[in-house]
């Protein structure tokens, strides 16, 4: 048994190492003096002095203010479309356009993104030579494209986890007469609270994070983080942008610390509830 | 639930999501379709009308100048091909190193395994342009591993490593592998250990029992996991911008120059119409395995 365990746990390690490596060269450079990022300035680092530049880039303090406003806007339009497409394919049962919402949801998130984008561009211009509206690219296309790719997460987050409970505690508050909309939010949703929690962090990041379908549908002025950043990078390494992804990955590994502390202790007092009403039916 | 809600509450509960993605995912492609069978001209928009009135009386003008025009240029035939090999040996790659990461996950301590899924997602969490933005560090002439060989003595000029096939490789592999791992987890996890003792005690080695019990078994979080590298792969766009050649571009990079630099609507509609017929097989695959881990859960 224990050699057949061997390769699996060695490949574990090198993979994580394969994984995290960049992500920490990156933070070690972030503190480095030299102009040439990578060839370590030993006499004059670490220095935070890319941290200040940071702070007085207009620039990319501006596309960031703009990327937060967005992801938060889709991150919570496509919870409460996402619920409701979850809740759907989950507990309605066989209902006619079935099949066309649950093909619908899953395509976006395996479609390459150059092909969402431009779709979705072509149909805000025919849309607003049609009616006038959407007029020009910018903030608002943006956030209904995102809205669009991140309720597909949403989905499926959502819907497995109410797959994963019966409906009897839904059927036992009909049965005592409650109404289905107080079933849903006293009984369903705090169900299914955590998957809210984490359906809206994860389209907050995809959103946050995204720069293919944006580019399609952005327009002059509406250039967020990701868009500033790539055309940053795209001719060569520079050292802001170290800083940068540092700050980001601290905010990100500290978010989902928090996130995860939180789901676990709503789990705990989940279970030691059903342990006392249980010990009370004794 | 069913019973739980009026016909029209369930009317819009379904109807509200399926009328989003309806406008926003469906429409949008029966439009790039239409206009991928139309002409490039000077005009707001830049493209032929696909009903013209002539007397009075509508006619049909359907162009096939744009997927004639993509056939009869060696470019485009050479990206198609060289994007499927590139997602190929990616996924691939993305295999060998993650059902052994999956593996071991599966058979770690009930208290690791979920640390060592969180250090498998996090990464997931953070920027993915940022994160292919570390490899040009490392990658690049003077860059971090040239710089380590160097000093070592084991190169004495700097191997050219960005802008490279193998370059592209490690991007994908280093960017898609939570994408290989997670579903093979999910699938290796649920394995009855007692089928390998059971071969065990008939006498097979661990590698038998492997080869013959837990790869089988494996198969569906096998599929799943290449689909998820696999479909985006062929399209992906930032990672061969910042990381691949410049002599062979990606289809997905053809895409976005025939849309942005030379403003030709039809020919990027039809190079998408074509990407798109290239994986519909693979997303009707990967839709079916998903709909089945949904309500299979059940």
């Amino acid at each position: 048994m224990r050699e057949r365990r061997l390769v699996p746990r060695v490949a574990l390690v090198l993979g994580l190492a394969f994984l995290y490596g960049p992500i920490l060269s990156m933070i070690v450079f972030s503190f480095n003096n030299s102009r040439l990022v990578t060839v370590w300035d030993a006499a004059h680092s670490p220095t935070l002095k890319w941290y200040g530049a940071l702070l007085h880039n207009e620039q990319i303090l501006g596309a960031a203010w703009l990327s937060i406003r967005i992801a938060v806007i889709a991150a919570s339009v496509a919870v409460v479309l996402g619920t409701l497409a979850g809740t759907a394919l989950a507990r309605l049962g066989a209902f006619r356009g079935r099949l066309l919402l649950a093909g619908m949801v899953t395509a976006p998130i395996v479609m390459p993104e150059v092909i969402t984008g431009l779709s979705l561009l072509l149909m805000f211009v025919a849309l607003g030579q049609l009616i006038g509206w959407p007029k020009g690219v910018g903030a608002l296309t943006i956030t209904l494209a995102h809205i669009t790719f991140c309720m597909a997460y949403v989905t499926v987050v959502v819907q497995s986890r109410l797959a994963g409970f019966d409906e009897s505690l839904e059927e036992a508050a009909m049965d005592l007469g409650a109404r289905p909309a107080r079933v849903f939010f006293r009984i369903t949703l705090p169900l299914i609270l955590p998957a809210i929690v984490s359906g809206w962090l994860l389209a907050f990041t995809l959103s946050w994070d995204d720069l293919v379908i944006t580019q399609f549908v952005a327009g002059p002025g509406s250039s967020t983080l990701p868009m500033v950043i790539f055309s940053k990078v795209r001719f060569g390494v520079t050292p802001d942008v170290n800083a940068l992804a540092t700050i980001m990955v601290l905010l990100v590994a500290t978010g989902v610390a928090i996130s995860t502390v939180w789901m676990r202790y709503r789990e705990r007092r989940r279970a030691r509830d059903l342990q006392l009403a249980a010990a009370a039916n004794l | 639930m069913a019973r739980l809600t009026s016909a029209a509450g369930r009317r819009l509960i379904a109807g509200i999501p399926t009328g989003w993605l309806l406008l926003l995912f469906l429409v949008p492609f029966i439009i790039v379709f239409r206009i991928s069978f139309s002409e490039v001209r000077l005009a707001i928009p830049p493209y032929t009308p696909l009903l013209t009135f002539r007397h009075g009386s509508p006619a049909l003008e359907l162009h096939w100048s744009a997927y004639q025009f993509l056939f009869t240029d060696p470019l485009y035939v050479s990206s198609y091909l060289y994007s499927l090999k590139v997602a190929a040996v990616s996924t691939l790659c993305c295999l060998a190193i993650g059902y052994p990461m999956a593996y071991a996950i599966a058979h770690a301590g009930s208290a690791t395994r979920p640390v060592l899924l969180m250090l498998i997602v996090l990464p997931f969490w953070t920027s993915f342009l940022l994160r292919v933005y570390a490899w040009i560090g490392l990658l690049k002439n003077n860059g971090v591993i040239n710089n380590l060989l160097m000093s070592l003595g084991v190169i004495h000029h700097p191997l050219a490593l960005l802008q490279t096939d193998f370059a592209v490789y490690i991007g994908i592999v280093y960017s898609y592998l939570p994408f290989m791992i997670l579903p093979l987890y999910a699938n290796l996890e649920k394995h009855d250990a007692a089928l390998l003792e059971a071969a065990a005690d008939l006498g097979a080695r661990p590698a038998r029992a492997f080869l013959r019990i837990t790869v089988p078994q494996s198969f569906p979080g096998i599929v799943a996991g290449s689909l998820l590298v696999f479909i985006p792969a062929v399209g992906e766009y930032v990672i061969p911008t910042l990381l691949g050649r410049t002599d062979q571009l990606m289809i997905g990079r053809v895409l976005s120059d025939e849309f942005f630099e030379n403003r030709d609507w039809p020919v990027a509609s039809a190079v998408a119409i074509l990407i798109l017929l290239l994986l519909v097989v693979p997303i009707l695959l990967f839709q079916r395995y998903q709909r089945r881990e949904l309500e299979g859960a059940r």
